[in-house]
């Protein structure tokens, strides 16, 4: 098949919240990379970005796809991902819906332009298919990376599994472009446990999509030259004076991370709130997000057959990070356990700062550089913090 | 839209900043070249004006003789990086984006693309102007990379032979032996072939200049844009000093310019036949234009 940028397809196009929650619904089995690309498939992208790496390019790959059959105007593989982030910023300054994903050493060698995205309010979806970084290098899932994205103003969704990843992504390009938002969002998810694998999504028709990008209805004109009022220097460097430079960029910045603070109702509305709970009355909490997240599920599971007071919260949005949310939810708890996939503990200590009483967090446990996490280690940490013995067979 | 988007109601006027209605006024917007190109500078308001660089600085000049050049100011992009150079383009009256260190290239592939996309059938012109740091080191794989692929943009390299921004630094293109900052010892490679490089990447048009010639670099910065809207990518390799890191008195910087322009920055054109195709025949239609003009005027005297 030749790719063919003229070519429309007939597609019904709808708003996201028909699309999210009345849209008629069909199972299938596929990989959490062709999840997100049938979610980039539905979202009416305009033009697409691509740079591989290993476990992302399947998900580039598969949007190459489905530009190649007109679903997207345009589609390039660019010269790396410095070069990508950066054309990202371009085409988003001329108005256009823009995708892209990358993974741990991509993600950092492109970081220096996705840093920048918010302030220069790109609405672009970035996928964030997590790989190890640091030395030695290595291919394997590890979720490090999240921790350099958290600072730069972007909101971050974390999807557990391939029906999270769809939806996650569909969703984003309808939060990154709310007037009162316009930042990009990042949607990430665990390479290959779930990038790889397969799972069930129940997945909207392949001829229904969302309504398409508008340019005007943004809180800044694309640099267009179109658009009255002239908007000539909105992005020239802040640099006049010492004062004007530290005024303009600190109340630049304010108004970026009270954008992503203003997302999170978007995040009520489209995917039901940034945490999911259960059993909200227990004595330990379970806190996970990510792939982490199903295996702290299991081990809920397990714990419920046991009989054991324990609650699972899993965590949607990571920036806005749900504080109150999650400080409401455990008020009550003696304990909170805190199940990752990195080294440093990231979600630990966000959970941590949220709540009052941090002392009660366990940290870990943790897996890294591609570990998966036996829930057997939860359950371990499950019977620790109700004084109950465990005995760990691995 | 283009003209329409700086066009302020009428009523609106008396309340807008007097130089930007000036600029409405009496700007290049919407005016040929006779009227408001680089032969009538400092006879129409300019869209770059005031600056904050260096008094004699040539970049300076041959900045504002870019913007005076333009043949379609109304509807171009402006993209640069770190560096004096983007102290006057971002004060231009052309939008202008600043992404990150030498990615200006990369973000023009970005928005030329974009801009084809929304604007089939329009005429938006993207140019990167920025230094001999940004354009072929920090940012060489992005400018190689957008000219490989063929984006139809037009890079225009202002080489003052130096980082003057940060304070003086050696570059790829400051010239070997050249005693600077970070190359204390003299720097001990050559100058990076730009334009062989641009024409190996497949630039279909490239130039070295030494700008002293007013005329021939406006001519030259528009070959440059029109070749890149229809045949591909365009490259500027021009000659601005710094006199301040080299030390050139003021007075002597068009001196320096013109005798760089005998020795090292011998003026060197390549087109390919596609691109002297768009050049003939645009030229053909300017000069048809212009005698069309003409003729009206004579007859209106009469
Ligand atoms: S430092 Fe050099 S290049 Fe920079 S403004 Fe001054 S003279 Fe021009």
């Amino acid at each position: 098949m030749s790719p063919n940028p003229e070519k429309k397809l007939e597609k019904t196009l709808v708003d996201i919240n028909y699309l999210l929650k009345e849209a008629p619904r069909e199972k299938h089995f596929i990989t959490g990379a062709q999840a997100m690309a049938e979610a980039v498939k539905r979202a009416s992208v305009d033009m697409a970005i691509a740079y591989p790496i290993t476990p992302q390019s399947e998900v580039m790959h598969l949007v190459g796809d489905i530009y190649a059959q007109g679903h997207i105007k345009e589609y390039y593989r660019a010269e790396e991902e410095l070069g990508t982030m950066s054309a990202i910023a371009g085409a988003a300054r001329a108005g256009v819906r823009l995708f892209t994903a990358t993974s741990g050493p991509g993600l950092l060698r492109g970081l220096e332009a996705i840093v920048s995205w918010p302030g220069h309010r790109v609405p672009a979806v970035l996928g964030i298919l997590t790989r190890v970084i640091n030395a030695p290098l290595s291919i394997q899932p590890d979720n490090i990376e999240m921790a350099y994205m958290m600072h730069c103003g972007a909101v971050m969704l974390h999807a557990e599994n391939q029906q999270d990843t769809f939806d996650f992504t569909l969703a984003a390009f309808a939060i990154a472009e709310k007037v009162d938002v316009y930042i990009p969002v990042a949607v990430a998810t665990e390479g290959f446990f779930v990038t790889h694998a397969k799972g069930y999504v129940d997945m909207t028709p392949e001829d229904m999509a969302l309504t398409e990008f508008d340019p005007v209805a943004a809180p800044v004109p694309a640099m267009d030259n179109e658009t009255p009022p002239a908007r000539i220097q909105r992005d020239a460097p802040v640099q006049k004076s010492n004062f004007m430079s530290y005024l303009i960029h600190a109340v630049w910045q304010q108004e970026i991370w009270d954008s992503n603070k203003r997302a999170m109702k978007y995040i009520y509305e489209y995917l039901g709130g940034p945490i999911e709970v259960k059993n909200p009355e227990s004595e330990v909490f379970l806190i996970a997000s990510g792939c982490a997240a199903a295996q702290a599920r299991e081990a809920w599971r397990y714990a419920q057959e046991a009989g054991l007071s324990v609650g699972l919260i899993k965590v949607r949005a990571i920036r806005p990070f749900p504080i109150d949310e999650i400080r409401d939810t455990v008020k009550n708890a003696k304990s909170i356990i805190v199940p990752e996939h990195n080294i440093i503990g990231w979600l630990c200590k966000e959970v941590k700062a949220a709540i009052p009483n941090g002392g009660i967090v366990t940290e870990g446990p943790r897996v890294y550089g591609g570990m998966t996490l036996p829930v057997e280690l939860i359950m371990k940490e499950i019977h620790n913090s109700l004084g109950l013995e465990y005995d760990l067979k691995l | 839209m283009s003209l329409k988007y700086i066009t302020p109601a009428e009523r609106f006027k008396k309340y807008l900043p007097k130089d930007y209605v000036e600029l409405v006024d009496y700007g290049p917007f919407g005016k040929t070249q006779e009227e408001a190109g680089p032969g009538n500078m400092g006879q129409f308001k300019e869209l770059v004006e005031e600056h904050p660089m260096c008094s004699g600085c040539w970049m300076a000049y041959y900045i504002r003789l870019i913007f005076a050049s333009l043949p379609n100011p109304e509807d171009t992009v402006t993209l640069g990086t770190a560096g004096c150079g983007r102290l006057a383009i971002s004060q231009a009256a052309v939008p202008f984006i600043y992404g990150n260190y030498g990615d200006q290239n990369a973000m023009a592939s970005g928005l030329t693309r974009a801009f084809r996309l929304r604007f089939p059938d329009k005429t938006k012109d993207v140019i990167t102007i920025a230094g001999d740091g940004g354009t072929m080191d920090i940012g060489f794989s992005m400018t190689m990379h957008s000219w490989i692929r063929g984006e139809k943009f037009t890079t225009i390299m202002l080489d003052n032979e130096v980082y003057g921004n940060t304070g003086g630094q050696s570059s790829g293109m400051s010239p070997q032996g050249a005693v600077l900052k970070m190359a204390p010892k003299g720097k001990d490679f050559g100058k990076m072939p730009a334009t062989e490089l641009a024409r190996a990447a497949g630039c279909v048009y490239t130039v070295r200049m030494s700008p002293t010639n007013i005329k021939k670099a406006a001519k030259i910065i528009r070959r440059a844009i029109f070749v890149a809207r229809e045949v591909g990518p365009t490259f500027i390799h021009a000659y601005t000093s710094c006199n301040i890191e080299y030390s050139i008195p003021t007075h002597e910087v068009f001196a320096d310019a013109k005798a760089q322009e005998k020795d090292r920055f011998t003026f060197e054109e390549y087109m390919t036949d596609e691109a002297k195709e768009v050049i003939e025949r645009v030229e053909a239609e300017e000069k048809a234009a212009r005698m069309a003009r003409k003729a009206q005027k004579t007859e209106a005297v009469n």
